[in-house]
């Protein structure tokens, strides 16, 4: 018999707020994260926008001591630690202290595309000046994948499973499901689960050469069509960490923990790249196959959905996504359920993406609202053709939500969908 | 340099690296580093980083096995600011 898991902490670093609270006054009001950065203009990029978090050197020490922060340079890391550590103290839960055993029911999963980019330049630099040994003790630790999971797990106590996963742009929302699986499976009562993304050009450039970032907004930051409107032609590169407390249903009941969402399941596939899909683009029936999947794994049907938080980019993409999601639900027009991306505020935080956008997903259904599309219109024609407008608002919304789903697609033709309920 | 000098100029650089629950007054000139200041082995070579950059030397890896103990650092720096 498979354990109950819920969500009983949140954590977020976001380019539009650091912290849960703020987070969620400023997806309530449509607050933009967007900035342009000087640096990128001066480096040539043809997209000189960015989604960057401030943290404050105050909200840096209340996790890190000085000697951590010395020689500290990855701004990636820093998210995560910042997001898993707010995550832990919203579920009231205590790190082991330093004379206890771990916390051996306790583990993390917490996932990177690439780690501590700017860590690795400094280090790339004194090595080709042949002076490797300049670089220190930390290099490792900041480079590496598990970087975020190994400081969370040193802070924390982490006695249980504490690794780190990678899927792209779905990193995230497979990382949910793994600790979620995990806890369902009886061998972790507490998993702590999320994914970061490092700042700046040397995790943005790559993307900004294969032009899937916009070039059009430069002079304009906060007004960047965003996912489904009709004049999309490309994200803003994001940054930051989102992180989410899961915990059996019994242990959260029997210590009276606030309940955020259950978990009802999942699942993650891959479309082959086949059939239409490729290193960057997706193979459409395996999307479609992963939404089915992940409702007969949560054991609902289709018409119970209120709510999709959608992966939505703002490319050309966005009709196809909206056209699976329909196809699989097998829902259209009005009956179609409300939909919202939280990449016009935010920009695509790659491998924070999916983490920062359940933590967006979890905040709606707990609270019942829906936060709005920001400069969505016009419409994408072929998305008004699919479904109606009234399920994309463009303002906030209050309304009860029940169940939601959220779906996260990545390169690689990685794709990830879960489904919460409030209970 | 004299010892005491070389000392006063070393004692924050090893400070940096304490622990928390370790004391300032605990450094004496034959602490052992790791074993008795609880200083985290991969700190070591930060500490050898530091020194260099405050004395101007260079440590040799056979120098870095030697050390241990305040002391050894400071005999060590004393050999190199010759």
């Amino acid at each position: 018999m498979k354990k109950r898991v819920v969500i009983t902490g949140l954590g977020v670093v976001s380019p539009n707020g650091v912290g849960v609270s703020e987070f969620t006054e400023a997806i309530k009001s449509g607050k933009s994260g967007i900035r342009f950065f000087p640096e990128l203009r001066d480096l040539n990029f043809s997209c000189q926008l960015g989604g960057m978090p401030f943290v404050s050197e105050e909200k840096k020490r209340e996790y890190l001591s000085e000697l951590q922060l010395r020689n500290f340079n990855s701004s990636g890391i820093l998210y995560g630690i910042i997001a898993g550590m707010d995550a832990l103290k919203d579920a009231q839960l205590q790190p082991a202290k330093n004379d206890e055993e771990p916390l051996w029911d306790l583990g993390i999963i917490f996932g990177s595309g690439t780690s501590g980019v700017e860590k690795f330049r400094e280090a790339i630099y004194k090595i080709d000046d042949k002076n490797v040994r300049r670089l220190g003790s930390n290099s490792v630790a900041q480079t590496m994948t598990s970087g975020v999971s190994a400081y969370l797990g040193g802070l924390i106590g982490a006695g249980n499973m504490v690794t780190a996963n990678s899927s792209a742009c779905a990193t995230g929302t497979e990382a949910l499901l793994m600790g979620y699986d995990q806890i369902a499976n009886g061998k972790a009562t507490y998993m702590l689960c999320g994914s970061t993304s490092d700042s700046g050009p040397y995790i943005w450039g790559g993307f900004d050469a294969m032009k899937v970032s916009t070039y059009k907004y430069n002079d304009s930051p906060k007004e960047v069509a965003g996912p489904m409107s009709a004049e999309a032609n490309g994200f803003v590169p994001g940054s930051g960490a989102g992180a989410y407390l899961l915990e059996s249903l019994e242990s959260a009941q029997k210590r009276n923990a606030t309940i955020y969402a259950e978990i009802l399941g999942g699942a993650v596939n891959n479309g082959g790249q086949r059939g239409g899909g490729s290193m960057t683009a997706p193979n459409g029936v395996a999307i479609q196959k992963c939404i089915k999947n992940a409702l007969q794994n949560a054991n609902i049907s289709a018409s119970e959905i209120d709510y999709i938080n959608g992966h939505l980019t703002a490319t050309l993409k966005d009709p196809d996504e909206i056209e699976n999601w329909s196809l699989a639900l097998d829902r259209k027009g009005a009956d179609f359920p409300y939909i919202n991306s939280l990449k016009g505020m935010v920009g695509h935080c790659l491998a924070a993406s999916g983490s920062i956008e359940i933590v967006s997903a979890i905040l709606q259904l707990h609270q019942g609202f829906i936060f709005p599309n920001v400069y969505c219109e016009p419409v994408h024609p072929k998305i008004a053709s699919t479904i109606s407008l009234e399920k994309i608002s463009m303002k906030l919304l209050k309304t009860p939500l029940q169940t939601i789903a959220k779906a996260s697609f990545g390169f690689g033709d990685v794709n990830a969908c879960v489904i919460f309920k409030k209970i | 340099m004299t010892s005491e000098e070389i000392y006063s100029q070393l004692q924050p650089i090893i400070t940096t690296y304490l622990p928390e629950d370790v004391s300032i007054n605990e450094i004496n000139i034959e602490s052992d580093l790791t074993r008795e200041l609880n200083i985290n082995s991969a700190h070591l070579v930060d500490i050898i980083l530091d020194i260099e950059d405050a004395f101007n030397i260079e440590f040799k890896n056979d120098d870095i096995e030697k050390l241990r103990t305040v002391n050894d650092a400071v005999s060590l720096i004393k050999q190199k600011t010759l």
